[in-house]
């Protein structure tokens, strides 16, 4: 198996994208990351493309043709292949862009992400989303996702001692990210009154608990390591790819404020690496709920059960914390276009591991990993980056 | 040169408090009213409808002016709530007020600005000397669905403006539109409500078209906000027309007396020829308003306004009809029971 590297990578901005179509979106993407990797069309070999629903949000399917399309690479006959996991979509076709090049099948391999969903009502965007939970036993008796998250959050919140105020950091935090991050779709910096004061959405979860509806796409350009520095002076290296996969409803798992698919992937990527937590500089996390945060910080290994609200509490993960978690303001304020999330982590942590992350750099930033959750936790993709 | 000749308002006198739809809802009271800057809609009364109070307001225009009805040779009423499909409001209107019969007349549909389209209708033909007088209305019993988002503004209300030559009590020096097709608020034939698209009505909504318009004007007149005393904004709420004007470099002073929101709701038609009805109820001559109006769909009718001494002369009599202050003052509140028998939503047995 051949090492791979990142070296390109590219991101819209993410937010209420009216004017922007979805293929604008995906071919800005792409654009932005072949001119970072220094790669022309006829050089790519494979392009993957994580997207949810396209079918239901823009009533269009067959989305990898369509890309390699407008792309302008339908005239090479590249193969190109549409992902699906829900939200883990991206973090699924970024590892199959990993698996395609590590294989020795493809050598230059774009994996893309992309999500238009605000074509449709928000009503129908919820019930969207809900496909990623199971249709028959959650969806048809009204389970929505900020339904099942809440879930969770009381579940755990009866268990350990996690408070309101510290749930609301959770947001606080990535929105005091988000707002260093020229992608985000909230710049604003909030208070935990905020969070407090806003609407409620399933109870314990309020409005600024929940990540948004989201526009935008992100790319990324892969290689075998020892052709990187034809492209570029700073490859990023593919440490770790790691997937798993658990029960798709919530009330089937083993215990629902842990998501097991997450504690699987961690293990996986941490024993590929040969690494452990304390090794890691920052992560990029699946927040879709300040409390997925919470549990995804725990479930990865980076503190035991009950401890990450306190730690989110203490500073632990903010910018200058000792394990900053979503530097890009995560899904929370960067948005959460479902598709495209998992490749935008990655894209994130290549410019954190490339020093270029401006106002949110991590200094000496040398590993950093991410972490993409389908569903309630059905899915999980979990990648380890360093340089 | 054409001008507004007299202008009259009406709104019902029953009103309903946001923080009472919102207990129906389950809704919190704070975030709607801070997130709308809206408190209280008017309710129409049971016999009230987009017709009658489109003629209470033109017998009010004609109450401050001595002109020969007959003299009105078009009705144009511009309104998304006509009480028929097919058969026109205007032609009632022209008929309470004497009129008819040697009178052009049609109803207008844009959403919320067909009554400054009426307006800008009416203009042409005076200019060119079709017509002396033209009535443009904009009235409406506006439409939301019982505990969507529009429920707590759609509200019911109208004013009607005398277009002409003779003695304006304001001149309109220019107007212009910005018109795309923008789909962010419908209603199909045969629907009760009218869909919208959320936040999707924002800005690539009511922001491209207004400011799209109101840039336009400043393009053609050379003038910018500071040229003007007083400016009038479509008021969906009180949100929007605060947030255009700030964008477009207008003071709260100067929006201040047309920003009729808070107190009476969006009525549709309505808004911002209310606004404007009460910023003529305080004006003085030489005030120069800016107006820009919005309708989904979408589109936003500019105008370069300017009061003339006619306001203050003996032809005008400003205080024979009541002020937009006057029927905001003295509400009869209504709960929620009262106010879904007012708006037919109780459904009776048939």
């Amino acid at each position: 198996m051949r090492d791979v590297a990142v070296i390109g990578a590219g991101c819209t901005t993410f937010g209420e994208k009216w004017n922007t179509s979805f293929r604008n979106l995906f071919v800005e993407a792409g654009i932005l990351a072949l001119e970072d990797a220094g790669v022309a069309g006829e050089q790519i070999d494979g392009l993957y493309v994580g997207n949810m629903s396209a079918g239901r949000f823009i009533e269009q399917e067959h989305i990898g043709a369509l890309i390699a399309d407008y792309a302008g690479l339908a005239t090479h006959h590249i193969p190109a292949t549409r992902v699906e996991a829900a939200c883990a979509s991206g973090g699924l076709s970024f590892r199959q862009a990993v698996i395609a090049v590590a294989s020795g099948m493809e050598d230059i391999v774009v994996a893309a992400g992309v999500e238009k969903m605000t074509d449709v009502a928000s009503g129908a965007s919820v019930d969207t989303l809900a496909g990623a939970a199971d249709r028959e036993w959650e969806g048809f008796v009204g389970a929505t996702f900020p339904g099942l998250y809440a879930m969770i959050a009381t579940d755990y919140m009866s268990r350990y001692p996690l408070t309101r105020e510290q749930l609301a950091q959770v947001a606080v935090k990535n929105h005091f990210n988000g707002a260093r991050n020229p992608i985000a779709q909230f710049q604003q910096e909030i208070t935990i009154d905020t969070v407090l004061r806003s609407s409620l959405v399933a109870d314990p979860l309020r409005l600024f608990d929940c990540s948004p509806i989201t526009d935008g796409a992100a790319a990324v350009v892969l290689a075998p390591l020892d052709r990187a520095r034809e492209f570029t002076d700073t490859p990023v290296k593919v440490l770790a790819s790691a997937q798993a996969s658990d029960t798709i409803t919530l009330h089937d798992r083993r215990d629902i404020s842990t998501l097991d698919a997450s504690v699987a992937a961690g293990r996986r990527a941490f024993a590929m690496a040969g690494l452990s937590t304390a090794d890691i500089d920052l992560v990029e996390v699946h927040d879709c709920f300040t409390i997925a945060e919470i549990c995804a910080i725990e479930d990865l290994g980076f503190c035991r059960k009950g401890e990450a609200g306190r730690l989110t509490a203490e500073g632990v993960t903010a910018l200058d914390g000792d394990i900053p978690v979503n530097t890009s303001g995560g899904l929370k304020a960067c948005g959460h276009p479902v598709g495209a999330t998992g490749i935008k982590q990655v894209f994130e942590i290549v410019q954190q591991l490339r020093g270029e992350a401006g106002k949110r750099q991590i200094d000496g930033a040398a590993i950093g990993m991410t972490h993409n959750v389908g569903g309630t936790g059905a899915t999980v993709a979990v990648h380890i980056l360093g340089v | 040169m054409v001008g507004i000749i007299t202008y009259g308002v009406y709104i019902p006198r029953y009103r309903i408090k946001v923080e009472e739809i919102t207990r129906v809802w389950g809704a919190n009271a704070d975030d709607i009213t801070g997130g709308l800057g809206v408190f209280s809609k008017s309710v129409p009364d049971l016999d009230e409808d987009t017709a009658t109070i489109a003629v209470e307001a033109a017998r009010n225009a004609l109450a401050r002016r001595a002109i020969d009805p007959r003299a009105i040779e078009a009705v144009y009423v511009g309104s998304e709530s006509h009480p028929y499909a097919v058969k026109p409001t205007a032609c009632t209107v022209g008929e309470a007020i004497g009129a008819t019969p040697v009178m052009t007349a049609a109803d207008y549909e844009f959403a919320c600005k067909a009554g400054t389209a009426a307006i800008q209708t009416c203009m042409g033909l005076a200019t060119s000397g079709m017509i002396r007088y033209g009535l443009a209305i904009g009235s409406d019993v506006a439409q939301g669905a019982p505990s969507d988002a529009l429920e707590y503004t759609a509200a019911a209300g109208g004013a009607a403006y005398v277009i002409g030559r003779d003695d304006p009590i304001a001149l309109i020096h220019r107007t212009c539109s910005f018109t795309t097709d923008t789909p962010d608020f419908w209603r199909r034939e045969g629907q009760d409500y009218p869909r919208h698209g959320g936040r999707f009505t924002g800005e690539p909504g009511y922001f491209k078209h207004v400011e799209g318009a109101v840039r336009l004007l400043f393009e053609q007149t050379g003038k910018s906000p500071k040229d003007y005393t007083y400016a009038v904004f479509h008021q969906p709420n009180a949100k929007f027309p605060q947030r255009v004007a700030k964008i477009l470099g207008f003071s709260p002073e100067q929006i201040k007396p047309g920003l009729v929101v808070p107190r009476l709701g969006n009525t549709y038609s309505g808004s911002s020829m209310i606004g404007l009805a009460a910023t003529l109820d305080v004006a003085a001559a030489g005030d120069r308003i800016f107006v820009a109006s919005f309708g989904s769909g979408a589109g936003s009718d500019a105008f370069d306004i300017e009061v003339t001494d006619a306001i203050e002369s003996e032809m005008f009599r400003r205080d024979a009809a009541p002020s937009v202050e006057q029927l905001l003052a003295n509400p009869i509140y209504v709960d929620y029971a009262q106010y879904a028998r007012h708006k037919g939503k109780i459904v009776m047995q048939k």
